[in-house]
């Protein structure tokens, strides 16, 4: 069985999701629905990361409890260069970057989430497939947002 | 009988049982020296400074508003009025009206006349549509101009200009009412009638201090505390307001966790079987997901994040669970606060698994802030398109270009409407490069307010403002167009129970001042917006024909007025929508017998994620309720955005006293009203106050990250770690004008945060963290807070509010009681 290896690879997609998550919120300040919402989505990956790491114990994978942090240093610099700039227009193309960016990110994660359900299921692993039952619907509406965001955003940004 | 209605604002007691008729008072204030016999002629109208639609006449003599009288006939104040209405109507012949255009030159504004101010704003508008298109231009309108100018003013901006910049100040006041409904019930429109408190036998207020808002609504719950049998009231609210003095049961949660306390509530709810199961399986989908969420949130869980007792969550949840006639109310205290449309829709989700819909004294009101709030949902004038149609709906999108004669293309419903916060924004980037801000003073109500002032002195955006006064905002701009006001112009408005009322012309508005309507019109035909037949955009040329044209709108739809008219509003009381033809006395209670206005094809909006706020597509709205069921939406608690540190200890929240109206604009100029609260204050509570050997009456500053404020401290019946400022003050009648003088202000939101609801888009008005310490003792000398109200004293030695022999208002009560 080679679910120990989905679990890692989860683990680490998610704590990468996050990070997408904070890294952007720190670059648009200025945009202060996409800082605080971000934010406070980004916990659902860490959660999801301690929940795979207590989960990996039983498949014999060795992971960080603890979510990646973003050092705190350079995301207090970043808050403060999206603050400077926040009154051009430049950043409007940078966080429709950013949030196609924070979309596919997801996607993947999602999809990893499902490939995980499946073979859980699979297997008759009922703790497994109720973590992914438990965290998958949290990583699609991580999905959902970047999505609408992106639709709310883009025409302004692209038609002024 | 003579009342003093500044130092008694509910005025004196009319007792009533459950089910009884509230007896009538007529209140009448006329100008001193005028006797009733002395009047003119009487003209009908309703009240403008809050939501709750009262009816009232407007006495004028020799040409000239002389005073105000309740209708005794009305259904919503059976003759009653509030202090804001009987005195507040004096702001009309204040001095200081605009009563000519202004036009900036040279950095100053000057008088111009019409043409001139019209040409600026028509040439300007179309050199950006030329340069850029639509999505330059934007328009920033209120909750108090009347139905037929929002609905002429949404078919130009979203018809005729195309843009999807246009929104009102009810995103800061009912936007989340406006989102709980949708969420829950598919669709705008409130379950509730306030003849609920009729029948009720346990009121719920949740974050709304119904004493100071709605002061006349609160009367009808004096009168029913008052009577026999009165119902049990719950009070959620972290200040001692009225309402709490009155309440069985009164819970002053954390700034930021009511829904943590919802949670709670309905976990002990379904924990104890105080489910209507029938109901539920019949009228509602989500049940399961509600129930799984909730369990994780039992008292314990709440009573510590919340700082309520664990006992006092259960004894609330107990009174909620054994209710037999359940009203819940809704305000600030959640709209404003941390995750606000997940809270309102939790105390929607209460009614609903209690099966409390539909029936007398069972109902929701998601209240409102201003008296023509609901007029600017229903017409569009918030972004939304009008007759609550769904803009995410092709069919809806057809039908309303079918009724204004556009091809669908031209009406702008690729993504949701832009709120006004991030107009803001947009202008802030410079991609929104024009605003048209109409009776609204962005520039004290708007949080943040140096980021606010900043953005609307840019040179690079055409800021036009329609105003009465020459508010903070307006002295911000590049083109002021004088208006006018109540009692100058006809139109209609709607109110928080759904009645629709006719507000007739009294008196000629001041020098050139015009009504709103005509200047919409006037702008419509300058710029030569026409229809897909090259026929005028605007079809109309007066409110009653506006009136006429909105009917047209309405047919078929929720909000229904097609058997309305303005003859029918003559005279008797104010109707209630739905009013057509099977409905022609209008409608009382909606969603009887469950039957809601949520299938997929009729409703309003397909909801939101509770978290993230992104809209559902319709295929995800079809499957979780393809039969158009209430839905109950379950969500978990996130911790507020802003939290208390060593640096700023206090949990910061603004809010307004019953003697003012938004940034006092015509209150401050009634003398009552500005004489009972004359000058901002700060309140604290009695243990933090003597923790830092502060007394009543001390200067204090209170800081954030944002700004400093200076107030004078009230030391009041507020949970201790809170500090509560209110919000009407800012500049306007203070030597600089529309900023502050020194280094600090005495404007709220110079301290409030940027932040909103993800999914009504409502600014947070109620979690910051702030500093507050003392820039001088009062040497005896009390603040000037009103004693009357949430601000009353805790210390001896405070005068209390008193209004004099000016604030005299006759109470007619009736011959018989209510006991028939």
């Amino acid at each position: 069985m080679k679910l120990g290896l989905a679990i890692g690879e989860l683990h680490r997609s998610e704590n990468h999701l996050a990070g997408a998550l904070l890294a952007m919120s720190d670059r648009h300040k200025a945009d202060h629905e996409i800082f605080y919402v971000a934010r406070d989505i980004a916990r659902w990956s860490q959660d999801h990361v301690q929940a795979l790491a207590a989960i990996g114990r039983d498949y014999d994978v060795e992971l960080d409890a603890q979510p990646e942090g973003d050092p705190s240093l350079l995301a207090s610099l970043r808050q403060k260069a999206s603050d400077a700039v926040g009154r051009r227009p430049e950043p409007g193309l940078l966080l429709l970057a950013d949030l196609r960016h924070v979309y596919r990110e997801a996607s993947g994660v999602s999809l990893d989430w499902e490939l995980l359900a499946q073979a859980a299921q699979g297997a008759k692993q009922e703790e497994l497939l109720a973590l992914a039952q438990r965290c998958h619907p949290e990583t699609l509406r991580q999905v959902g947002w970047a999505n609408a965001m992106l639709k709310v955003e883009a025409t302004q940004v692209l038609v002024s | 009988m003579q009342t003093d209605r500044i130092a008694e604002p509910w005025g004196t007691r009319t007792p009533y049982g459950p089910g009884e008729a509230w007896p009538t008072r007529v209140d009448t204030h006329l100008a001193d020296g005028v006797a009733p016999e002395d009047v003119d002629r009487w003209v009908q109208s309703a009240t403008i400074l809050h939501s709750n639609g009262d009816g009232l006449d407007i006495a004028v003599k020799d040409g000239e508003i002389v005073g105000v009288r309740g209708r005794e006939v009305d259904r919503v104040n059976h003759g009653r009025l509030g202090p804001k209405d009987l005195f507040g109507w004096q702001a009309n012949k204040s001095p200081d009206r605009l009563t000519k255009p202004l036009i900036r030159r040279n950095g100053k504004l000057v008088e111009t006349d019409w043409d001139t101010a019209m040409d600026a704003v028509v040439n300007r508008t179309k050199e950006l549509l030329d340069e850029q298109g639509p999505s330059a231009i934007s328009f920033y309108t209120t909750g108090q101009l009347f139905l037929e100018e929002y609905y002429t003013m949404g078919l130009i901006a979203h018809g005729g200009i195309g843009t999807n910049h246009v929104d009102g100040n009810t995103r800061l006041c009912t936007a989340t009412a406006a989102a709980a409904l949708k969420e829950s019930f598919g669709c705008d429109g409130q379950p509730g009638s306030y003849t609920d408190i009729d029948h009720a036998d346990v009121i719920a207020l949740y974050g709304h201090n119904m004493a100071e808002t709605q002061t006349v609504l609160w009367t009808r719950v004096l009168d029913r505390l008052a009577g026999p049998n009165p119902p049990k009231v719950i009070c959620v609210d972290p200040r001692m307001t009225p309402v709490a003095r009155e309440a069985t049961i009164h819970l002053a949660p954390r700034p930021g966790t009511n829904v943590m306390l919802m949670n709670a509530l309905l976990h002990e709810i379904i924990a104890n079987g105080w489910v209507d199961s029938d109901y539920v399986q019949a009228h509602a989908v989500g049940f399961a997901e509600l129930e799984k969420r909730v369990a994780d949130y039992p008292p314990e869980v709440a009573a510590e994040v919340c700082d309520v007792p664990a006992e006092q969550i259960r004894e609330a949840a107990r009174v909620l669970g054994q209710a037999e006639r359940l009203l819940s109310t809704v305000l600030q205290g959640f709209y404003q606060s941390h995750q606000a449309s997940a809270a309102a829709v939790q105390v929607n989700n209460v009614n609903i698994i209690r099966g409390m819909l539909g029936k007398p004294g069972c109902g929701v009101l998601q209240m409102n802030g201003q008296p023509t709030a609901e007029n600017t949902r229903e017409c569009g004038a918030d972004g939304d398109l009008p007759a609550f149609r769904n803009w995410s709906n092709d069919e809806h999108v057809k039908d309303l270009a079918k009724v204004w004669n556009l091809d669908p293309m031209q009406i702008p419903h690729w993504s949701p409407p832009t709120h006004a916060m991030q107009m803001f924004r947009y202008a802030e980037e410079g991609s929104i490069r024009f605003m048209w801000v109409q009776a609204t003073n962005p520039a004290v109500s708007l949080p943040e307010l140096g980021r606010i002032r900043e953005i609307l002195a840019q040179e690079r955006l055409f800021l036009v403002v329609q105003d009465i006064f020459l508010s903070e905002t307006a002295q911000l701009a590049d083109v002021v167009l004088p208006a006018a006001t109540w009692g100058e112009k006809t139109g209609t408005f709607t109110n928080v129970d759904r009645t629709v009322h006719l507000s007739e012309k009294a008196v000629e508005p001041p020098g050139e001042a015009r009504p709103d309507l005509d200047i919409f019109i006037d702008f419509s035909r300058r710029m030569g917006l026409q229809d897909k037949d090259g026929q005028p955009l605007v079809k109309w040329d007066d409110p009653e024909g506006a009136f006429e044209g909105w009917k047209d709108c309405t047919r078929g739809r929720p909000c229904d007025y097609t058997g309305l008219s303005y003859e029918k509003l003559r005279g008797g009381s104010g109707i209630q929508w739905p009013c057509n033809a099977e409905n022609p006395d209008g409608t009382e209670r909606i969603y009887v017998d469950g039957q809601f206005w949520a299938a997929p094809d009729y409703c309003e909006s397909y909801g939101r994620d509770l978290v993230t706020g992104a809209p559902l597509s319709p295929v995800e709205y079809k499957a979780l309720n393809p039969t158009g069921k209430a839905v109950l939406k379950a969500v978990e608690y996130l911790p507020p955005h802003e939290i208390v540190s060593q640096e700023f200890p206090f949990q910061l929240i603004t809010g307004r006293t019953l003697y003012h109206f938004h940034t006092r604009t015509k209150t401050a100029r009634a003398p009552q009203l500005q004489k009972a609260a004359p000058e901002v204050w700060v309140e604290l509570s009695a243990s933090d106050a003597a923790d830092r050997g502060f007394t009543e009456g001390d200067l204090l500053e209170i800081s954030t990250p944002r700004g400093r404020v200076e107030a004078r401290l009230r030391i009041s019946g507020i949970r201790p770690g809170v500090a509560f400022l209110p919000f009407h003050y800012g500049y306007w009648d203070s030597p600089s004008g529309h900023e502050p003088g020194g280094k600090r202000g005495r404007a709220a939101n110079e301290l409030t945060l940027t932040d909103w609801d993800p999914v009504s888009k409502q600014p947070i008005f109620k979690t910051a963290a702030a500093a507050v310490r003392r820039l001088s003792k009062g040497k005896g000398s009390p603040s000037l807070a009103p004693t009357t109200t949430g601000s009353r004293p805790v210390t001896a030695d405070v005068p209390p509010t008193t209004g004099g022999p000016a604030a005299a208002v006759t109470e007619q009560m009736a011959a018989t009681g209510g006991v028939k």
